[in-house]
């Protein structure tokens, strides 16, 4: 969407940027874009939410992707994780995923941190229509 | 520490989330969001209701 801007006897086209700082703050923490689009409260919400989906899929000892470009879906399943942002790093960088899915439960827990990770995406592009003013 | 919920809980849980997430990001006013929010764990639940009893039909 672009918007139009006078200044003095001129106008000029601007067109919003493509990546915002509500777009890439709202990726690495759940809900931190909506608090820069100054929506808090929407962003505390999503900030729970999305977190205990991913800590409860880590309670299911679910297990975390990693990078493998020779296996399409360890790879899908990666972007999804790392839709999360900060917690899918820490959540690596601490070692608390689990490298096979060995129950049941487990395999609720993985589709659950990808979920989120997915959820997360979803938050992060809304953050960004609202600081730009797409969306009210 | 381990969470194990069965697979309902599970289905509730996520369905809840989901909505929740859904809810905020897909509609602008409060009451709006809380109403499609609920909408959609209302699918989410009694769409995996229903697909329990066909794959039961099924089975039978």
């Amino acid at each position: 969407m672009a918007t139009r801007v006078e200044t003095g006897n001129t106008q000029v086209t601007t067109k919003p940027a493509l990546f915002s700082v509500a777009l890439i703050a709202g990726w690495l923490v759940p809900g931190l874009g909506h608090v820069i689009a100054k929506r808090p409260r929407r962003g505390a919400i999503l900030f729970v939410t999305i977190t205990l989906m991913f800590a409860l899929g880590l309670l299911m000892q679910a297990k975390l992707y990693v990078a493998d470009p020779s296996d399409l879906l360890e790879m899908l399943g990666f972007v999804g994780d790392l839709g999360s942002g900060l917690l899918y790093m820490v959540s690596r960088f601490a070692d608390l995923g689990h490298g096979a899915v060995q129950v049941v439960t487990a395999d609720y827990g993985t589709k659950f941190v990808v979920v989120a990770g997915l959820l997360n995406f979803i938050a992060a592009i809304d953050a960004h229509n609202l600081r730009i003013g797409r969306k009210l | 520490m381990t969470f194990t919920p069965s697979h309902f809980t599970a289905v509730l849980l996520f369905a809840t989330f989901a909505s929740i997430v859904f809810g905020i990001t897909q509609r602008s006013a409060p009451k709006a969001m809380f109403r499609y929010g609920a909408y959609c764990w209302v699918l989410f639940v009694f769409s995996v209701i229903a697909g329990s009893w066909i794959m039961y039909f099924i089975k039978h």
